[in-house]
């Protein structure tokens, strides 16, 4: 960045965006047409299932691959050297070396990201995430490899937060976390958001998408849904069905060829009308309370993800 | 061992009874109860760690009970998905599947006839000749578990089946346990997100190879003590966690809610979050009482 690059201003451009973003493998065209912001503060998750584009995207975004039409913009320029060391990104495989300690792991982030970068106060030097976290000072001198799983997630969160980035890209962030490690690490996402960071979340699991302030939802490289949880699943509906015997009405639908799920003793059918069900189970001669009820997210994002073709 | 051991047992009586496994002395899981009923999804879930695999493990007779009793059907009527791939990378779909039947006994028209039609149940029939290297985590999974239901086993005991595998894929592969079930195959699962728990009848939820919580999903967020609240910024009072942009605190004794603050039934994960800071906070109590005394 040059001296002249002027002031950041809360709220103002994005800190990540992707206009009509198309990347194309030959006659695969993996991202087609995608627009996606991230603005300062914001949490945003991008979900999709495999094939979606997902991770091409994100690849766009880091700056790994350039986009064959469109535009991908990092803090308003094109991906560079420079917008790298504004990025933290947490991989799933964490990418940390697991034969150096957690300190040494800390160290050569750090000293790999304070190269050139001057933080957010103005200040050249990382912070020492040993000094502001006891619970990881402690396994501070421990070799990454003997950690648990939620350790070692701690320790690649404090890694790609030290220099204080402005764009946080995170893939399944807490995944095979247990819920009080899980509610610790998100934690520490929300006080990066708060402090002013954009964080771009990938993630198959609804409990990470719960997390997020917003969510896009990708299928075949393009974008199906943009918006909070509670607006992507609008006012759609998925049929229930409560049964004296479940097994017996989940053989009915099945005969039918409609996939139920199963939840406890009951079962859910999202992709069919609730006359279709009611048929259904007549015909196998099973009696049952049959009701609409509001879709969950889970339902509307196979919904979306099947309607586009899937994988 | 005391009780030690394991053997056959009935139609509808598997589980294992105050289990403890251990390696080398490390207790992985201890004295765990389980009962895993036919017909019916039973729910093992834990972070990284939490005695999932171990227990699982225990149940098909992989590991030995250091104490305690498995119960469990013979071999041939037990299915069995592992952590991990799973599958033969070297064999194809087809001969995956004809490989896995012939350990299991089964032949002939018998065995193709299963075999083709959990083929096109998983949606794997297209891909019949690739090679178990060549597929993608969902088609694999959907392969492993497919390879475990072919002989119909009673005991379908499943490592993470849905761990890596996207929700369109997620969805089939819960199609195929609940149909299973549904067949009246006693199943039981590990998994590590408690929304899929919530599918289950029965959870289980391990916590360093302790149980922490274990009942129906509707009992145990019944069961949650205290009152939960939801506010817009972080209380100065009670246990809190993150729930999005918004707080969720926990109130043992119910007192004054937190400014600004609303009440909220708890959740699942609210449940497991408030087991787990009891337990935490009882732990360091006993630690503080042992040094007092």
């Amino acid at each position: 960045m040059s001296a002249t690059a002027p002031p950041r201003e809360p709220r103002t451009p994005p800190l990540a965006e992707a206009r009509a973003a198309t990347m194309r493998f030959g006659a695969l065209t993996a991202v087609d047409a995608v627009d996606l912001r991230v603005l300062p503060g914001e949490v945003v998750g991008l979900l999709g299932a495999n094939g979606a584009g997902k991770t091409t995207l994100i690849r766009c975004v880091l700056g790994l691959i350039r986009v064959t039409e469109g535009e991908v913009l990092l803090f308003g320029e094109p991906p560079s050297r420079a917008t790298r060391a504004r990025l933290g990104y947490v991989p799933q495989g964490l990418g940390l070396y697991e034969d150096l300690t957690v300190a040494e792991n800390l160290e050569f982030s750090g000293r790999a990201f304070a190269l050139g970068h001057r933080d957010r106060d103005g200040g050249t030097a990382p912070a020492d995430p040993l000094a502001s976290d006891p619970e990881l000072a402690a396994v501070g001198e421990r070799t990454v490899g003997d950690l648990s799983l939620g350790q070692r997630r701690r320790v690649a969160f404090a890694a790609a937060l030290a220099h204080r980035p402005d764009l946080l890209v995170l893939d399944e962030p807490t995944s095979g976390v247990d819920p009080l490690g899980r509610a610790q690490l998100w934690d520490t996402i929300r006080a990066a958001a708060e402090s002013g960071a954009g964080v771009l979340v990938t993630t198959h699991h609804m409990r990470e998408a719960e997390q997020c302030d917003r969510l896009v939802v990708m299928a075949d490289g393009r974008v199906v849904a943009d918006g909070t949880m509670a607006d992507i699943v609008g006012s759609r509906a998925t049929v229930k069905v409560a049964a004296g015997r479940w097994e017996d009405a989940f053989a009915a639908l099945e005969d039918a060829g409609l996939a139920a799920a199963l939840v406890g003793r009951t079962l859910r059918v999202p992709s069919a009308g609730r006359d279709e069900v009611a048929t259904a189970l007549r015909r196998g001669g099973v009696e049952a309370e049959v009701e609409l009820v509001p879709a969950t997210f889970d339902e509307t994002f196979v919904a979306l993800a099947g309607r586009a073709g899937g994988a | 061992m005391n009780r030690g051991g394991s053997g056959p047992a009935a139609t509808g009586s598997f589980g294992v009874d105050d289990l403890t496994v251990a390696y080398h002395g490390r207790v992985a899981v201890a004295g765990v109860d389980l009962e895993v009923p036919a017909g019916t999804v039973t729910a093992v879930v834990g972070g990284d760690g939490a005695g999932k695999t171990s227990l699982l493990r225990a149940m098909v007779g992989a590991v030995p009970p250091e104490r305690g009793r498995v119960r469990r059907p013979s071999s041939t009527q037990i299915g069995y998905l592992s952590a991990g791939p799973g599958v033969w990378r070297d064999l194809t779909v087809a001969e995956n599947l004809e490989f896995s039947g012939t350990a299991y006994g089964l032949g002939g028209r018998a065995l193709r006839e299963r075999a083709d039609r959990l083929l096109a149940r998983t949606g794997l029939a297209g891909a019949a000749d690739r090679l178990g290297a060549q597929l993608s985590g969902g088609m694999r999974q959907k392969l492993a578990l497919a390879m475990a239901l072919l002989h119909e086993p009673a005991l379908l005991v499943l490592d993470e089946p849905t761990t890596g595998v996207d929700p369109v894929s997620r969805a089939e592969l819960w199609r195929l346990v609940a149909g299973a079930a549904a067949a009246g195959a006693a199943v039981v699962l590990a998994t590590t997100y408690l929304d899929e728990a919530e599918r289950a009848a029965w959870v289980l939820v391990l916590d360093q190879g302790d149980p922490l919580l274990a009942g129906a999903p509707d009992e145990l967020v019944g069961g949650v003590p205290g009152m939960m609240f939801d506010s817009p910024s972080r209380p100065d009072r009670g246990a809190s966690w993150r729930r999005g942009a918004r707080w969720r605190t926990w109130s043992r004794d119910g007192g004054a809610a937190p400014p600004g603050a609303r009440r909220v039934d708890p959740d699942l994960e609210d449940a497991v979050i408030v087991a787990a800071l009891d337990r935490h906070a009882r732990a360091a109590a006993g630690a503080r009482d042992g040094r007092a005394a």
